[in-house]
Order: structure tokens, then sequence, then C-alpha cells
């Protein structure tokens, strides 16, 4: 019940975070945003799961984005440096942002017809996930860029796919494949330091 | 004892022992090497639902193990699956160590076979997906060394992988309830929609295939030889299932029209490609793009009366395929060891230094093509001749392709054996590499010469796919 009143709110809420990742110039706001979005996607999760099934969601995405920050807090300072983006980068992509997410308010009802067990609010926040993920992971040829946008569609997959299936494995599997990508990133991340300090 | 805990929990287990030994090389790849041969020799005469006895003990062999309400299941007719990707893994690592590779190449890719074991034995089968995709994310690690950024090939090969999983998972869903509700022609076209789009991401068929070229243009050719061999078969057994498991899907003429359209385009096009390229990794990417064109435009022709036929000659395809794309990465590997990169310019008169490794690209290139006295010969030939009685229009797509790769190889042969400075023709590769190109050369003559020695194991194949090939 608590999950149904918070289930538009959270839907609204992925937009936002998705918008704040596509212009965001710190990679510490980026990783803050991406554990704030796992919140989202377990409030809508846990209207298709159980409480103790859905938490695995935000357990799994929480740790990614500590796999991700641990691994950008051991850089040394100055060898790495995250996108900087000037006034008329940053419109641009909020423009694109804005313009994928009409497009995903008008296909989210018609998709959502083809799962049948999904709630408006779920289609939404799905939508918007997927289609702002796929902004991002066309926006970037970095590492960082790609994982996070990566997380992101598949975030807003699992909102969708949480409603069809309900199976203990694909949970367990899904949060691997959640921090098997936050590992790859990490990884990425360190092989770009050692040859900055060579 | 069940199968599942022999081939996937076994070799998963012992690629994390390997990884933490990896500073003792030489004894990662023995160990390696020889408990994957172990298992596909396991594979080839371990009774199964049966009782062994060894000495005092008994073990009884079962071919299910469930985890959490789903089931891993290898059973008899997973067996000759189990044997050509065992052994096909145990070759690999044997020549790890000549290749040069990275330390954790040969653990990581030894969970990659555990992984793709996992994925060959899960039911429901459409989890596969999943597992596929894990064994992706293990496989990143051995094809971007420390100290090297992360190249575009890399980076679009993790991408597109993951892309195409959501796709398969719902469309597997879908195809379910379209088994439950034949009537609902609607819901059947979404689900063979998203189908399709999902094995395009996973099969690198066009637009999606960008990643295959870059790859083995920027990565060590001998890992990414290892990926594009058991990676796109794991993913067509995979899809395989999915012909298998629904009958609608199996007996839609549409289906394999669209595989064949898409078969015949890739093939024409990738083989056209690969002539103008001029860098021996890149040309490796759009051979190995041809072949997985000639696999859909194989599996295209398996319906009705041809099903069996045509379902044999891509397995059995899957030997030559794996023999000429070692020895080919192999010698591309001995080749890189000496030049900075692998663009033609660099490679000028090399042949007259590394005549072995010259002579196992050209002849494992010419293998591939399906030459005549070479392993690639005899399916190449049989499948021409079965495509030729349906059609001869696809025919020619797979003539022109063909040709495109032969203008590559010999584009490659003259750049080999000419150059400004005139060498003494000498040897010098290591004993060890030309004991393993030597080896590798032999298998695609002898394969060429007596298949019917080597290719009968393989024609049984089909029958892992019960309501495929009854």
């Amino acid at each position: 019940m608590v999950f149904e009143s918070l289930a538009l709110p959270a839907a609204i809420f992925l937009s936002l975070t998705g918008f704040l990742l596509l212009i965001s110039s710190d990679w510490r706001v980026s990783i803050l945003i991406l554990a704030a979005q796992y919140g989202g996607v377990f409030a809508l999760v846990a209207l298709s799961w159980s409480v103790e099934m859905a938490v695995v969601k935000l357990v799994a995405g929480w740790m990614a984005g500590a796999v991700l920050g641990m691994a950008l807090v051991s850089i040394p300072e100055g060898s790495f440096v995250f996108r900087q983006l000037n006034l008329s980068g940053i419109v641009f992509r909020l423009l694109l942002a804005v313009l994928v997410v009409l497009v995903m308010v008008s296909l989210a009802p018609q998709l959502a017809r083809w799962v049948p067990g999904v709630t408006p609010a779920q289609a939404y926040g799905g939508a918007f996930l997927i289609g702002l993920g796929l902004v991002h992971l066309g926006l970037t040829v970095r590492p960082l860029g790609v994982i996070l946008g990566l997380l992101t569609v598949f975030s807003g997959f699992e909102i969708w796919y949480a409603s069809v299936e309900t199976s203990i494995l694909v949970s367990g599997l899904l949060a691997g494949i959640n921090l098997g990508l936050a590992l790859v990133g990490a990884y990425f991340l360190n092989v770009t330091v050692v040859e900055a300090s060579e | 004892m069940s199968t599942a805990v022999l081939w996937i929990f076994f070799p998963g287990l012992l690629a994390v022992v390997l990884l933490v030994l990896n500073r003792w090389e030489r004894t990662v790849v023995v160990v390696s090497a020889l408990s994957t041969a172990a298992l596909a020799a396991l594979a080839l005469w371990l009774p199964i639902n049966e009782t062994v006895e060894i000495g005092t003990l008994r073990l009884e062999i079962v071919d299910t193990w469930s985890i959490f309400g789903r089931l891993f299941v290898l059973g008899e007719a997973d067996r000759p699956a189990l044997v050509m990707l065992f052994l096909t893994a145990s070759f690999w690592y044997g020549g790890a160590y000549v290749a040069n590779t990275r330390r954790s190449f040969v653990p990581l890719a030894l969970f990659m076979v555990a992984l793709l074991t996992a994925a060959i034995a899960v039911e429901p089968f459409l989890y596969a997906a999943l597992l596929i995709e894990l064994a992706v994310l293990v496989s990143i690690p051995f094809l971007r060394p420390p100290g090297a950024q992360a190249g575009s090939g890399v980076l679009r090969y993790l991408t597109f992988q993951t892309l195409g999983v959501p796709f398969i998972l719902f469309s597997g869903w879908m195809l379910a309830g379209t088994e439950a509700n034949p009537g609902n022609e609607d819901f059947g076209m979404r689900a063979a929609l998203l189908l399709g789009l999902g094995f395009t991401f996973l099969l690198a068929v066009f637009p999606f295939h960008s990643w295959i070229p870059m790859l083995s243009q920027e990565a060590h050719p001998y890992p990414v030889a290892f990926i594009l061999l058991v990676l796109p078969a794991a993913i067509t057994f995979f899809g395989l299932g999915f012909l298998d498991q629904f009958a609608w899907l199996r007996n839609s003429e549409a289906a394999h029209l669209s595989l064949r359209t898409i078969g015949a385009l890739m093939v024409c096009t990738t083989g056209l490609t690969a002539a103008f390229q001029r860098h021996l990794g890149r040309i490796l990417g759009y051979a190995v793009l041809f072949e997985i064109g000639l696999s859909l435009l194989t599996i295209g022709f398996a319906e009705g009366e041809h099903t069996g036929a045509f379902l044999s000659l891509f397995f059995a395809s899957l030997l030559p395929r794996g023999l000429a794309l070692g020895v080919w990465a192999l010698a591309l590997t001995v080749i890189r060891a000496q030049r900075e990169d692998l663009y033609y310019r660099d490679i000028l008169g090399l042949a007259m230094r590394f005549p072995i490794a010259a002579s196992g690209l050209v002849l494992a290139q010419f293998a591939w093509i399906g030459l005549p006295l070479t392993a690639g010969f005899p399916v190449r030939m049989a499948l021409m001749e079965n495509i030729a009685r349906i059609s001869p229009f696809a025919l020619l797509w797979i003539i022109l392709g063909s040709f495109g790769l032969v203008l590559g190889g010999l584009r490659t042969l003259g750049v080999l054996v000419t150059g400004e400075d005139v060498v003494p023709w000498q040897v010098t590769e290591s004993g060890a590499q030309r004991f393993f190109l030597i080896l590798g050369m032999l298998g695609l003559l002898i394969v060429g010469l007596f298949p019917k020695w080597f290719l009968p194991f393989f024609v049984n194949l089909p029958q892992a796919f019960e309501q495929l090939a009854p």
C-alpha cells in the first residue's frame, strides 16, 4: 500500500535522476545520483515483488555504486578527468533528455499493453530510465559514462521485468550482472590510472 | 553427484583457484588444459543416470541439479556439446603459454566455459541469456591488459551484449505466452520482433556488428579469437533452443526466411568488406562475421525435410572453424609480437623471417573459406551443394562473399612475401611456436583429407534439440 502511493513520485524521481546523470560534471554527484536512482527502482519493483525480494535491487545497486565510488576514490588526484560540460553542452543534453522523456511518455502506455502485469507507474519509470540510459550511452565514449548508461538502462528493464518474473535465481543473476558491470567499470577506471602513472 | 557439479561447479571452482595461483603461469596452463581434456573425456564415456564404481567408491551420476527452484540439466543429448566445448577449451589453454597472453586469460576463460556450460544446462533455457552476459563480463579483463585504455571495440562489445539481454528475456516470456494462446498473433509477432532484436545484438548482426572488427584490431588476437569462437557458438545453441522449444516459431516460414535473408546479406557484405581491409586483425573479424552469417543462412534452410541435414552441417562446421581460428590466432600472435601493429605496411615481407607463422596464417584463411584439401572444404562443399538444390540465388551470395575473403587472403599472401628489403629465408619462430603452428596446420590438412574420421561425431549434435531434429 505504501509503495502504491509512492509509485508515481518514484517514476518522476527516476526521470529526474536520469536528467541529472546526463548533465552531472562531478563523478561524486553521479555516483550519489545512481545510488538514489536505485531507491526509485526499489519502490517500483516492490509493487510486484515482496519487500524482501525487492530490496535485493536496492542493495545490488548501492553495492554497484560503492564499487565504482571506491575505484574512483583510489585514483590519484588529477589523473582522472570526468566529463567537463559547458553551458551549451548542458542545454543540449537537457533538450535531448526532454525530447526522449516526451517520446517515452507517449510510448509507455502502449508498451505497458505488451506487458500485462505492469502498472502505469512502472511503465513510465522503466521507460524513462531506458530512454535516458540510451541517451547517456549515445553521448559518451568514456568507460564510466558507458557503465552508468548501461546500469540505467538495465534498471529500467528490471522494473518492467519484475512484473512478469519473480524467480529468486533470476533476481540473483540480475543482481550479479549489475555488480559485474560495476566491477568491469572499476577495472576500466583502474587500467586508465595505471597508464596515467607510467 | 550431478553432472552439473562435474561440468559447471568443478571448472568454475578450479578457475577461481587458478586465478589465485596465476603467478605460476606454466602450472596454470598445464592444469587447466589437462583438466578440461579430462572433462571432455568424461563427457564422452561417463554413464549418466547410473551408478559408477571406482574401487570401493560408488557414485550415482544424475543429470539434474536444482538451485532456487530452477534446474541445471546435462543429459545424454548434451554429451557432444560438452565434448566439443571442453576439448576446444583444452586446446586453447594449451596454446596460451606460447601465445604469451595475460596470466589471467586461462583462469578467466575457464570460468567463462563454466558459465557457458551452465547456459547450455539451465532450465527454463531462456535464463541462459543472463549466464551468457555474465560470461561476457568475465571476459573483459583478459581483453584489456592493465595499463591500456578501454578501447571503443571492447566498450561496444560490452554494450551490445548487455543490451541484447533484456530483449531475449522479454521475448522468452512472451513466447511462453504465445505457446499458451496460439490464436494471439499480435503477441507472437511482438515476441518474434523482440527475439530478433535480441539476437541481432548478441550475434553482431548489422548494424550491431562493428565491435567484432574493432575488437580484433585493438586486442590480443588469441583471447579475441577464443571469444569469437565460443560466444557465437553458445549463442547459436541458445537460439536453436528457442526454435526447439516453440513450435510456432519452428514452423514459421517468416522466421526461416528472415534468417536466410539476414544470413545471405551478412555473408556477402562481410566477405566483400574483408577484401578491402588493410589490417590482419580486422580481416579476422570480418571472416568471423562471414561465418556467423553462414550459420544463420544454414539454420534458415533447416526446415521441413531439410532440418536434419542442415543442422548436421551447421554443427559439423564447428570443427574446421575452431581449428582454423586457432591456427589463425596463433599465427597473428607470433607476427604481432614482432611488429607494432598488424597493418599491411607493418608486415611487408615478414614471411621470409617467419615462414611458419605466415604459412599458418594463409592456410587458416583459405581453410576458413573452404579451399579443397583443407578442413573447411568438406563441410562447405556439402553446404553449398544442399543450398544449390533449394535456392541457387542464395548460393550466389555465398560465392560473392567467399570471393571477397579469397581476395583478402591473396592480398595477405602478397604482402607477406613481398618486401622492399630482400632478406634470406630463415625460421625465427621459437620451438614451441613451431610445434603448435605445425600441429595446427597438420590438423587442418588431416581433417580436410580424412573428414569421415572426425565429422560423424558432430553430425549427432542436433540430437540435443529433440523437437527440432526428431
